[in-house]
Formats: C-alpha cells, sequence, structure tokens
C-alpha cells in the first residue's frame, strides 16, 4: 500500500476501469447469443410442456425443435380477440416490460385480480396443430404469488375450457413451499379441469381440505399447495384475470364461434 | 506444515469465515433451501474470491491508499458479472434458481474481507489459495445447512426422493419452517456451537 500524488491515483482509476470494462462488456457480447438461444429454448420447452408434447422435461434442443414444428405463435389483440398478421410474436414476450405507451393496456384496478397493473395491448398464444387443424390452444399467464410474479402457461383444449396441462418457467417462490408449483405431480391433477362454467365465465378454484363431492363442482377445483396459501391464491387469480374478458375472454369467445362454423 | 497446505485449511474449521468470522450470513439464508443451488453458490464463490484474491495481490503494490476499497471493489464485481455472464449461458436452469443471489456475491463480505485482509499485504499465490481455503470453508457450511434443509424440508437430497412423504402415500411429513430464513439461522447457529464445543479456543474470551 502506498500513499500516492493525485496523478497516479487518477491513472491507476482509469487504467483499472478499462481492464474491467472490457472483460465485462466482452463476456457479455460473446456469451449473449448462448444466452437468448437458453431463453427461447427454454420458453419453447415450457410451452410444450403445458400441452403435454414434450414426454419428460430433460428433451434435449433437438427433441424439442421438433415437437415445436406443430406450434404455432399467433399475436392476439386482447381486447377485441382478433388475430394480428404482421407482427413479430418474438417482440411480446410477457417478461419484458411494456414501454411503448401505444403497446400499453393499464388494467382497470377492480378487474386487475393478477395485480399486475399493466399489460400489452397483443398477446402471443400458441396453437397446436395436427394436419392443419388446432388441437389445443395455449394461453401465456403471470400474476403476482407471495413473492414473485409467476410466468406461466395453460394449455386448453379445442373446446377452449378443458385444461390439457400447466407449467410455470420463471417465479421466485419459495423452495418447497409455493415453489412447488413446478411440481410435475401437483401440475398432473390440472389435467381435464373445466376453467369455464355454463355461462362462460371462468371459474376455476384452488382449494384446500380436498374436492368438492359432487363431481360437477370437482371439475372446476384443483388441489391448492399445502403451505403456500398466497401463491395459490396467486395462481387462481391469474387465470381468473386472463381467462376473463380483460385477458384472453374475447379471443377464445371467437375461437368458439369459429370452431362452431367448421 | 508448508505455508501454503497452511493458508489452504486454516480456513475451513480454525478459522471459517461463517462459523469463526460470522461473515457472508446473508448468502447462506438465501441459497440453502437445495444442495444443488448451495453447490454452484460454494463452486461460485470459492472462485470469485480466489481470483479476486489473487488480482487485487498482483496490483496491490500500485494501489493507492486513498482509493483502495473501490479498487477492490470493482475487480470483484467485474468478476462476478463475469461469473454470472457465464452460468446463464451454460447452466440456465441454475441461473433461474440462483436468479439474484449471483449477482448478491458482490456483496457477500468475505469476497471483500478476504481482498482488504489479506490479498493486499501477501503474495499472488498465497492469496490464490487463500481465497480457495476460505471459499471452501464457506461451502462447508452452505452445504451442511443445504443438506439438513433439504432433507428435513422437503424430504429430498439433491432433488432426489429419500423420505418418502406422506402427501404422496409415505410416512415423512415435512417441515416446513425448514424451508423458511429462520431455519438458517438455527442451524448456523447449532454448526457454530457444535465447532466451539469441538475446539474451545475458537470461543471469544469473556
Amino acid at each position: 500500500m502506498a500513499v500516492c500524488s493525485v496523478r497516479k491515483t487518477f491513472g491507476v482509476a482509469f487504467l483499472l476501469c478499462i481492464v474491467c470494462a472490457l472483460l465485462v462488456s466482452s463476456a457479455a457480447v460473446l456469451l449473449r447469443p448462448r444466452q437468448e438461444m437458453n431463453r427461447t429454448l427454454d420458453l419453447k420447452k415450457n410451452i410444450l410442456l403445458a400441452g403435454g408434447l414434450l414426454k419428460d422435461a430433460k428433451a434435449g434442443r433437438q427433441e424439442i425443435e421438433e415437437a415445436f414444428d406443430n406450434v404455432e405463435a399467433v399475436v392476439v389483440d386482447l381486447e377485441s380477440g382478433d388475430m394480428v398478421a404482421g407482427l413479430e410474436p418474438a417482440a411480446f414476450d410477457p417478461r419484458r416490460p411494456v414501454v411503448d405507451p401505444a403497446l400499453r393496456h393499464l388494467i382497470p384496478t377492480a378487474l386487475d385480480k393478477a395485480k399486475i397493473k399493466v399489460r400489452s395491448r397483443y398477446g402471443v398464444i400458441y396453437l397446436v396443430k395436427e394436419n392443419g387443424e388446432t388441437r389445443q390452444i395455449i394461453l401465456p399467464v403471470q400474476g403476482k404469488g407471495l413473492w414473485s410474479t409467476l410466468y406461466g402457461f395453460i394449455a386448453l383444449a379445442k373446446d377452449t375450457k378443458t385444461v390439457k396441462g400447466i407449467t410455470f418457467y420463471q417465479h421466485g417462490e419459495t423452495p418447497g413451499l409455493g415453489g412447488e408449483v413446478d411440481r410435475p405431480e401437483w401440475q398432473a391433477q390440472w389435467q381435464g379441469k373445466i376453467v369455464f362454467d355454463p355461462e362462460w365465465l371462468p371459474n376455476i378454484r384452488l382449494v384446500k381440505g380436498g374436492k368438492d363431492a359432487d363431481p360437477e363442482v370437482a371439475a372446476h377445483q384443483v388441489d391448492a399447495i399445502s403451505g403456500a396459501t398466497i401463491t395459490s391464491r396467486g395462481v387462481e387469480n391469474m387465470l381468473l384475470y386472463w381467462l376473463g374478458q380483460d385477458g384472453f375472454g374475447p379471443f377464445l369467445a371467437q375461437m368458439r364461434r369459429q370452431g362452431g362454423k367448421q | 506444515m508448508s505455508k501454503a497446505k497452511k493458508i489452504l485449511l486454516t480456513p475451513i474449521v480454525n478459522k471459517n469465515p461463517i462459523a469463526c468470522q460470522i461473515m457472508g450470513i446473508c448468502s447462506a439464508l438465501a441459497v440453502t433451501t437445495k444442495l444443488t443451488t448451495a453447490c454452484v453458490m460454494a463452486v461460485t464463490v470459492t472462485l470469485v474470491v480466489a481470483c479476486a484474491g489473487a488480482a487485487v495481490s498482483l496490483i496491490r503494490n500500485h494501489v493507492p491508499d486513498s482509493i483502495r476499497i473501490i479498487v477492490q471493489m470493482t475487480i470483484i464485481s467485474s468478476l462476478v458479472i463475469v461469473a454470472d455472464q457465464l452460468i446463464k449461458a451454460f447452466s440456465y436452469g441454475l441461473s433461474k434458481q440462483l436468479s439474484v443471489y449471483v449477482g448478491l456475491i458482490i456483496t457477500n463480505c468475505i469476497v471483500l474481507g478476504r481482498s482488504e485482509g489479506f490479498a493486499m499485504h501477501n503474495r499472488v499465490w498465497d492469496s490464490f489459495v487463500d481465497g480457495i481455503g476460505n471459499g471452501l470453508g464457506y461451502g462447508l457450511i452452505l452445504l451442511t445447512v443445504a443438506f439438513w434443509r433439504e432433507l428435513l424440508g422437503s424430504g429430498r437430497l439433491f432433488g432426489r426422493q429419500v423420505l418418502p412423504l406422506v402427501r404422496d402415500g409415505g410416512w415423512y411429513q415435512p417441515n416446513g419452517l425448514m424451508l423458511l430464513a429462520p431455519s438458517a439461522f438455527f442451524l448456523i447457529g447449532l454448526s457454530i456451537w457444535a465447532l466451539r464445543t469441538w475446539k474451545p479456543e475458537l470461543a471469544e474470551k469473556e
């Protein structure tokens, strides 16, 4: 350690900054393509898992890409429910904040069950096709849990009310408690649940202490996660929001009308 | 014992950074609910402490006294950012679980403590070895705490089910408290107690 002149102090500080800046920025630039690839691959994997199109979560890259060939990403105008052509689906990552005021939709507080305050006017949904015919609709959902915002996908059958599967690809809930939303056993019980009542209002509940004896009621009920009341409530509320009028409700209504014509 | 060996081994037990110097507690609470995350954290911290020590030691004769702390912080933060980027590029699944805690290595007092307390006065190789030793000492406590938290909290080890849970038809009722931060305090406290019973000379004089 040495007491130095002002000149040397500045010199050392300057040199150190240059070296560190070079190190950090080259790491960021060189590794970005790999990181982006991981990110998109992870997203694709979760979309496929929600739709039950992958056998297990450890599938390799090639397997994921192949399975994803049957999936079509579509941009949807949430208010009208119309599909919008000419917009790049990759531009609408739910995890990125919506900066452009033209694309922002402020969610009215009364409707904001998912507690996210703002969403994009457009959403990206995924259609699973088989021989050109839509088999499943996979919707992105997001909402507050206990500590964090949970991001996930719910896959619905063609009738728009039967659940095919659910996954969460990003959250910061307590591992072992709220983090159990990742558990395949818990996710498996969603299959076959009905998310709409006969009037097409969203109806899905996470319940404590066992489902109702009436199978009609139990079809709308999923076992909540023990020790994670607030995360469970968050999951319920985000589904009620995203399936409702301010979410994908109008789009799903259109899908039903089109399905009737075909 | 040769000098390097002594530098390497003392921080593991006799001068353990968590148990004896009570440093780095915050991350020990945050990443110890699972053994996998604790492992990655231990390895990352070890590498960062060692490399930061070596880098600081390399330029120790040229660092002006008046800005030495900020110089050390700059080196440490650069190394941590690089480590974070590497984990994101090569182990995406883990980076999602570790989330912000990798970035928080910067504020882990062990790193700054070792570079200010040791690397500023010692040769490059010794500082590197000291970093490895302290990282291992930190890792040892981290893994011990994570072992008990994962085992008792979710009946698993490294994500594999060891104790069959009641909800899956087994006999073990998991202890939810083990998954929350306070349990790490209890476990760290217990390990400090155990260590000081084993080596009474570590306790502070009254």
